[in-house]
Formats: structure tokens, C-alpha cells, sequence
């Protein structure tokens, strides 16, 4: 099972493939959990984890899951997961290395659709990249678009499905404009796939959007409300953003799994994105797992790079979490204060109407009929605070969760590289013994076994230090790369935001300018 | 704390004094003008400091101050109700109590939690509940003010020894709150009103006007308080929208220091955009009949998202507050359109009891007198209340017009001042990437 792959020419190692090697039986040697060294995936291409042997074709029951508050305690582990489901295998199994293409995760920054700057932070194969754009040829342009939400079905068993169009003149799609029909679960399942090939070899998969059974259920029972559109317009806004992030990454943009939820029509469903599946169930268990793991795990950090930005992204994490809650606060007034001055306005029109002296009572209906139009104003300010705000921000909270979570692998890839030195260390010393105690018969078989012992933990040793230092490698651009995403997303968005308050304030003075001579008009 | 904020408008100018009622003209205000120069608060209590100058013999000096403390006007105003010879006025309705407990629990709240905060955000939130304090405090104040005022503008009722006791006697009024006894007596007494008042709203006046008055009078003073409930609400969801601009403020600071990239300041810039530094209330003039108020000296212009707060005090001035005073109006109006109804009941009645005692021939005088007193009052009550009724008329449509005016043109300034801050703020930025 734990057969080496060669590394591809072009040079610093594909990270992927060892790790899934060789993580299925030592990633949690250190921890609790015994059930990943069950016996579970007979492919050789086992992926990361804690898998499953129940849950191909287990029950579909309808999508609504019912383990919400189970998976919010251990949200920052949701991206650690990954599931292996059978349907997985005919991509994966055919190819030397899951998620690859010719070119290596390395190009730290997407060219994009403006600008080529090739200035990042960390650069360590600018070299390749230069050659890696060459030999691709394109121009990164790719749009993403989700749309129609389209209630299919009925019942429990409805849900909406939602086009997803493509856009895009990169040659390894075979069209350039195209769009297929995917459902919530599917997205899910897009995730999960990418996150247990790439999250643990330190490549920061961004977040799908969260599950929510009450806003589900509304919608299948069929309530045509405003909160229930409301519902799935947030949804599909945010699953539109979810998949502009992920195609945004370059690595991840190669993945086939990628291209095949954009491209193909039909996708064989993913239900391990159900909670109450073996696989979700398992995955939770994992999740209490990892949580007590990383408690326990102390590691020697040398390189002080990475403890400064673990800092620094615990204190944006809190930061952003503080802000987020004030701009909810914000929205949640404004829809107070928008249904206020309606029921103002309605009033003032009433006082307007009993007012006997003529120029006051018309002066009066004009101040309701300000004070409707402004409440308008006030809701469509309410819907951009947080669309473009508040949406923002509780992304970009789960995406520092997902950076976590990279540096969490980090940490148990040093894990395990300190147990297999330790474990060569124990081999050796064993070994020394056998030497002095000095039996002829015995010894020779023993010393054979424990040289072959030796040796193997010795490769395993310069594995995990040669895994520790790629997957430190990785994190470095990542967050290079993160970080300049970030910038862009959160000067982006706020201009567009403050450019919302400019026009909310120009139709304000509008409106009181029109008013004013009627207030004046009072005899 | 104090700022000035298009004063002019708010400033009783003379013209202003012209549009109110007739009875009152120049003269008489230099005759006898009332204020309340100062105001102290204590544990339980505000202490007014009544400041009267006058040219009327009455007094012993022209010029004088007295404290005072809320019972004392409540005391004052209640003499005037009770007097049979005003049934005939609006009497100016009586202040509404000072009431800091809310503002109180608040600050306490703030210093239980002290700790729980950084030094930074404690300064900022009590800052900013010692504003409001200071607001409340000033509305009171304005309040206990307008009523003094409205009652020297009146030409009769200035004239009542009650009220120049009030304003020269320097020692305390002796006037208790009530107990609960009595407190329970005016709860009887106001039922039985209202239960009068019912029976007596039954009787269809034989003049026209009256009619008309009491029809409207009842409609508006039913929709002025539906007005002023939700104008209430508004402008508080208003504040608190604005706080919360405070607050997101105050985080983007914090983001920005805190922040290794070059996007950190961008975050200060918005942020400045959006933080208070100190909180600005307007100042105070919730009178609508309109008294000279505190100036307070104008300041440079605030960041943009103060002005939300502005916002919502100055809706909360112009239009909150003018509900409700008209509310309390409206209310004394009614009451006098009450008391002029009962005596025109009880004149019939007289008028029966006079006929039913010819025809008997018993206690005729007696009835007769009884009559003609009745009579009398009627007559009275419905001539000067005829011409409180048209001066409640000019006075209101004066007062919306003057707020309303003032309430357009400071949405109007705050409008174009928070548009051209985010303006700038967006040049700044836009240029910055």
C-alpha cells in the first residue's frame, strides 16, 4: 500500500502523492482515533483519511441534514475532511497523481484577467513559472456564474438546482462558454474532494458555503416567502463567490475534478456530503480527533516565519469576527429602521389627512410620501450592507478557518516526522543492543529484520522531513497568495460598498430637496 | 460636547414671534420674560434656576432668579387646572417628568463591565453615554422652559399670583410630590373625568365651530400620537443604526493597526470615515413654540458617520419631539373643549332645574341664580376658548412649519456633508490602488 511514487521531472516533488500514501497509516499514529487504520479503501490511491467502508450506496434520504450544531463545534476542521466514494476512483485511479496536470502547483500568482505582475513575497520557482506560463499559453480568464435557482422535485426531496456557467478562453476546456445544471450537494461534494487532495499538502482550498436545514426545509415545503428567496438568493450568491475563489486558485483550477463539475452534464451525486451518512458520521468523529490533537501537539517551531502568521491570522480571525458581528447589527437596524419609517410614513399620511389647515395638511402627506420613498432607500442600503459587507466578511472568516487548517497539517506532518525519527532513534538503539548482547543463531535473523526495520524507517524519516519542508514551502506562497487576494477582494469590495452609501445619500438630498419648498409653502 | 448646528434657524428670530398667536406681541414679551438660565442635576433630582426679568410693578425687583424643582412646576400648572376661572384657556401642558433611569442603568451597566473591555472602547462608550445623559438633560430642560414661557406669552394667565410666586418666592414652595393617597385620588379623579367626558362628548353643541373643533381635535390628537409613537421608534432604530457605525468604525481601526499589509491603510481611511471620535448630540430646542436656546460654538466638519448620528438627534428634535409636544397640546385643547362641554351641561341642566322650579314655584331664585351663573360661565368659557381654539391653530401650523422647514434643511446639510466626505474618502482610495 505504501508504494512510492517517483516524482514528476519537473521537480520539487509532488506532495500529493506521497501524502496520500503513506497518511493513510501514519497520519494519526499520534492520536486517538483508530478508525482510519481500519481497513477501509482497498484502492491504491487511498486519499487522506478516515474512510469509509459503509457509505457508497447508502441511504439517500432527502438532503436536509440535521447535524448542523454538531459540525459549527468543529467548523474549523470542515476542510480537513475528505470522503472516498467510489465514484471518485475512475478519475483518480487513471492518472499517475490525482490532481495533476503538467504543471506544478507553484505559479504563486494567477495571471490575471488585468494584470501580469509577476511581484509576490515568496518566490521560489520563478524560474518554472516563467516556463509554466509559456508552455500554457493563456491568459488567465475564466468567469463563473451561478444562476436560475430552479426548485426540482417535491417534498423532502425537492431541492434547487442551479446553473452554473462558464466563460472562459483557458484551452483545457474544450468550449468556451458553457453551463451545466448542479445542485448544493453537488458543490459540497466538489469541495470535499478538493480539500482531501490539496488541504493537507498545504494548499488553501477555499470554503464552500455552509449547510442550513431551515432555510432548506422552507424551500421544500414550499413557502413562497421573502425570507425563503432570500434564502436561496444568498445561497447562490454565495455558492457564485465560492466558485470564483476556487477557479481563481491555480493549482486547484487544473484539477480534473474541477473541470468535470464545470463541464460535464452529469455528475454522479455526492452523497458523503450528508451528515447522517457513515461518512459524515465518521467525519465528525474526526473532527473531535483533530481537535484533541492539536492540543496535544507541541512543535518545536523554527522557523519564525510561521509562528508570526499564525498570530497574525488569529488576531484578523478575531478582528474580522468582531466587525462581521457589527455590520450584522448594522443590517439588522436598518431593516428595523426601513419598517419604522414605513409605519411613520403611513401615520404622518393619516395625520396629514385630519390636519384642517390645507398647506399643513399637504405639507404633512408630502412628508410621508418622503419618508416611504426613504424607507425604500433604507432596504435596498440594507441589502447592499450585507451583500457586499457582511457576506464578505463571514467568507473570508471561513477562509482564515481553512488557512488553519493548512497550518494545522503543517503541524502534523512535523508530527510525523518527529515519530518516525523517534521511531528510528528506538530501531537503532534496538539494534545496538542485538549487537552487544551477542547470541550467533538468533541474532542474525534479528539483525536482518532489524536492518530492514532501519532502513525503512530511515526512508520514512528523510520522507517526512522532505514532506515537512514541501509542505512549508507550499504554505509560504500560499498565504503570499492569500494575502494579496485578500487585499484586492476587501479594497474591491468596500469601494463598491461606500459607493453604495454615495447613491443612497445623493437620493436622500433629492428627496428633501423636493420637500423642502413644500415646507416653505406653509401659510 | 457642544456644537452648533445652523443656529440661525433655530433661534426664536422676531419674525418667528410674529407668526404666533395675536395675543402676544412685542411688549408684553419685554414686560415679563421667563428662562431657565441654569440647571443642576442631582441623585434624584434636577434643580432649575428660574430667571425672570420683568418690567411689571407686581414684582419687587426687575430682575431675579429662583431654583426650582419639577414637583414646584407641576404644582404650578395643577393650580391652574384646578382654577374654575382658567376653564376657559389651553392651559400649557405641564413638562414631562426628568427621567434619567434609563441613561442611568445604562452608565451602570457600562461600569460593571468595565472590565470586560479595552481601555480605548470603555473611554468611547462612556463618552458617548455621557452625551446622551447631556441630551436628555437638555430636553429637559428646554421642556421646563417652554412651559414657563407659554405661560408668560399668555395674557391672562401671566397674571396669576400662583405663577409670580413661582417665579420670585427664593425660598422652597414646600410642594411634596404627592403621596400615594393622593396619587390614588388623581387616578379616581381622572376616571371619572374621562367617564364624564364621555357623557358629555354625547351632547351636540349647538355651535358650529365647536362642533367642528371637537371632531378634529379628537381625530388629530388620536393620529398625533400614533405620529409620535413610530416617529419615536424611527429615530431610535436610527441611533442605533448609527451606533453601530460607531462600532464597525472603531473594528476597522483596530484592523487597520493591527494589519502587515499595505491594506491596513485603507482600513484607517475607512475608518476614519466611519468612527466617532466623540459623540456629537445637536443641541436642544425641542420647543416648538421656540425660546432662545444654549449656542454653542460650531465645529469643524465631523466625520461622515457622526453625521448619522446627527441624523437621527436632529429627526429626533424636530420631529419627535414636535409630535409629542402637540400631543400634550392637543390634550390640553381637548381638556378645555371638555370643561367648556360640561358647562354647557350643566348650563341645561341649570335651565331644566330653572324651568322645573317656576313650574312648581318652589326655590325659583335660587334656581334662577344658579342659571344665570352657569350661564355666565358658558358664555365665558366659549368666547375665550373660541379664540384659544384659533390660536392653537396658528400656533401648530406655525410650529410644523418651522420644524419641518428646519428638520428639511438639516437632512438636506447632513446629506450633502456625508456625500461629500464619502466622496472624498473614495478619491483617496481609488487613488491609492
Amino acid at each position: 500500500m505504501a508504494a512510492e511514487r517517483e516524482p514528476p521531472p519537473l521537480g520539487d516533488g509532488r506532495p500529493t502523492d506521497f501524502e496520500e500514501q503513506e497518511d493513510g497509516e501514519d497520519l494519526f499514529t499520534s492520536t486517538v482515533s483508530t478508525l482510519e487504520s481500519s481497513p477501509s479503501s482497498p484502492e491504491p490511491t487511498s486519499l487522506l483519511t478516515e474512510d469509509v467502508s459503509t457509505n457508497s450506496n447508502g441511504p439517500k434520504p432527502a438532503e436536509v441534514v440535521l447535524d448542523d450544531d454538531r459540525e459549527d463545534l468543529f467548523a474549523e476542521a470542515t476542510e480537513e475532511v475528505s470522503l472516498d466514494s467510489p465514484e471518485r476512483e475512475p478519475i483518480l485511479s487513471s492518472e499517475p497523481s490525482p490532481a495533476v496536470t503538467p504543471v506544478t502547483p507553484t505559479t504563486l500568482i494567477a495571471p490575471r484577467i488585468e494584470s501580469k505582475s509577476m511581484s509576490a513575497p515568496v518566490i521560489f520557482d520563478r524560474s518554472r513559472e516563467e516556463i509554466e506560463e509559456e508552455a500554457n499559453g493563456d491568459v488567465f480568464d475564466i468567469e463563473i456564474g451561478v444562476s436560475d435557482p430552479e426548485k426540482v422535485g417535491d417534498g423532502m426531496n425537492a431541492y434547487m438546482a442551479y446553473r452554473v456557467t462558464t466563460k472562459t478562453s483557458l484551452s483545457m476546456f474544450s468550449k468556451s462558454e458553457f453551463s451545466v445544471k448542479r445542485r448544493f450537494s453537488d458543490f459540497l461534494g466538489l469541495h470535499s474532494k478538493l480539500a482531501s487532495k490539496y488541504l493537507h499538502v498545504g494548499y488553501i482550498v477555499p470554503p464552500a458555503p455552509e449547510k442550513s436545514i431551515v432555510g432548506m426545509t422552507k424551500v421544500k415545503v414550499g413557502k413562497e416567502d421573502s425570507s425563503s428567496t432570500e434564502f436561496v438568493e444568498k445561497r447562490r450568491a454565495a455558492l457564485e463567490r465560492y466558485l470564483q475563489r476556487t477557479v481563481k486558485h491555480p493549482t486547484l483550477l487544473q484539477d480534473p475534478d474541477l473541470r468535470q463539475f464545470l463541464e460535464s452534464s452529469e455528475l454522479p451525486r455526492a452523497v458523503n456530503t450528508q451528515a447522517l451518512s457513515g461518512a459524515g458520521i465518521l467525519r465528525m468523529v474526526n473532527k473531535a480527533a483533530d481537535a484533541v490533537n492539536k492540543m496535544t501537539i507541541k512543535m518545536n517551531e523554527s522557523d519564525a516565519w510561521f509562528e508570526e502568521k499564525q498570530q497574525q491570522f488569529e488576531n484578523l480571525d478575531q478582528q474580522l469576527r468582531k466587525l462581521h458581528a457589527s455590520v450584522e447589527a448594522l443590517v439588522c437596524h436598518r431593516k428595523e429602521l426601513s419598517a419604522n419609517t414605513a409605519a411613520f410614513a403611513k401615520s404622518a399620511a393619516m395625520l396629514g389627512n385630519s390636519e384642517d389647515h390645507t398647506a399643513l395638511s399637504r405639507a404633512l402627506s408630502q412628508l410621508a410620501e418622503v419618508e416611504e420613498k426613504i424607507d425604500q432607500l433604507h432596504q435596498e442600503q440594507a441589502f447592499a450592507d450585507f451583500y457586499m459587507f457582511s457576506e464578505l466578511l463571514s467568507d473570508y472568516i471561513r477562509l482564515i478557518a481553512a488557512v488553519k487548517g493548512v497550518f494545522d497539517h503543517r503541524m502534523k506532518c512535523w508530527q510525523k516526522w518527529e515519530d518516525a525519527q523517534i521511531t528510528l532513534l528506538k530501531k537503532r538503539e534496538t539494534e545496538a543492543k542485538m549487537m552487544l548482547a551477542n547470541k550467533p543463531d538468533k541474532i542474525q535473523q534479528a539483525k536482518n529484520e532489524i536492518r530492514e526495520e532501519i532502513e525503512e524507517w530511515e526512508a520514512k524519516v528523510q520522507q517526512g522531513e522532505r514532506d515537512f519542508e514541501q509542505i512549508s514551502k507550499t504554505i509560504r506562497k500560499e498565504v503570499g497568495r492569500f494575502e494579496k487576494e485578500r487585499v484586492k477582494d476587501f479594497k474591491t469590495v468596500i469601494i463598491k460598498y461606500l459607493e453604495s452609501l454615495v447613491q443612497t445619500q445623493q437620493q436622500l438630498i433629492k428627496y428633501w430637496e423636493a420637500f423642502l419648498p413644500e415646507a416653505k409653502a406653509i401659510a | 460636547m457642544m456644537e452648533g448646528l445652523d443656529d440661525g434657524p433655530d433661534f426664536l428670530s422676531e419674525e418667528d414671534r410674529g407668526l404666533k398667536a395675536i395675543n402676544v406681541d412685542l411688549q408684553s414679551d419685554a414686560a415679563l420674560q421667563v428662562d431657565i438660565s441654569d440647571a443642576l442635576s442631582e441623585r434624584d433630582k434636577v434643580k432649575f434656576t428660574v430667571h425672570t426679568k420683568s418690567s411689571l410693578p407686581n414684582f419687587k425687583q426687575n430682575e431675579f432668579s429662583v431654583v426650582r424643582q419639577h414637583e414646584e412646576f407641576i404644582w404650578l400648572h395643577d393650580s391652574f387646572v384646578e382654577n374654575e376661572d382658567y376653564a376657559g384657556y389651553i392651559i400649557p401642558p405641564a413638562p414631562p417628568r426628568p427621567d434619567f433611569d434609563a441613561s442611568r442603568e445604562k452608565l451602570q451597566k457600562l461600569g460593571e463591565g468595565e472590565g470586560s473591555m479595552t481601555k480605548e472602547e470603555f473611554t468611547k462608550m462612556k463618552q458617548e453615554l455621557e452625551a446622551e445623559y447631556l441630551a436628555i438633560f437638555k430636553k429637559t430642560v428646554a421642556m421646563h422652559e417652554v412651559f414657563l414661557c407659554r405661560v408668560a406669552a399668555h395674557p391672562i394667565l401671566r397674571k396669576d399670583l400662583n405663577f409670580h410666586v413661582f417665579l420670585e418666592y427664593n425660598q422652597d414652595l414646600s410642594v411634596r410630590g404627592k403621596n400615594k393617597k393622593e396619587k390614588l385620588e388623581d387616578f379616581f379623579k381622572n376616571m371619572v373625568k374621562s367617564a364624564d367626558g364621555v357623557i358629555v362628548s354625547g351632547v351636540k353643541d349647538v355651535d358650529d365651530f365647536f362642533e367642528h373643533e371637537r371632531t378634529f381635535l379628537l381625530e388629530y390628537h388620536n393620529r398625533v400620537k400614533d405620529a409620535s409613537a413610530k416617529s419615536d421608534r424611527m429615530t431610535r432604530s436610527h441611533k442605533s443604526a448609527a451606533d453601530d457605525y460607531n462600532r464597525i468604525g472603531s473594528s476597522l481601526y483596530a484592523l487597520g493597526t493591527q494589519d502587515s499589509t499595505d491594506i491596513c491603510k485603507f482600513f484607517l481611511k475607512v475608518s476614519e470615515l466611519f468612527d466617532k471620535t466623540r459623540i456629537k448630540k445637536q443641541n436642544i430646542t425641542s420647543n416648538p413654540d421656540a425660546l432662545p436656546h444654549l449656542q454653542l460654538p460650531s465645529e469643524s466638519p465631523p466625520p461622515a458617520m457622526k453625521i448619522e448620528a446627527r441624523v437621527s438627534a436632529d429627526e429626533d428634535l424636530k420631529l419627535s419631539d414636535l409630535l409629542k409636544y402637540y400631543l400634550r397640546e392637543s390634550q390640553a385643547a381637548k381638556d378645555l373643549l371638555y370643561r367648556r362641554s360640561r358647562s354647557l351641561v350643566d348650563y341645561e341642566n341649570a335651565n331644566k332645574a330653572l324651568d322645573k322650579a317656576r313650574a312648581k314655584n318652589k326655590d325659583v331664585l335660587q334656581a334662577e341664580t344658579s342659571q344665570q351663573l352657569c350661564c355666565q360661565k358658558f358664555e365665558k368659557i366659549s368666547e375665550s376658548a373660541k379664540q384659544e381654539l384659533i390660536d392653537f391653530k396658528t400656533r401648530r401650523v406655525a410650529a410644523f412649519r418651522k420644524n419641518l422647514v428646519e428638520l428639511a434643511e438639516l437632512e438636506l446639510k447632513h446629506a450633502k456633508g456625508n456625500l461629500q466626505l464619502l466622496q472624498n474618502c473614495l478619491a483617496v482610495l481609488n487613488g491609492d490602488t
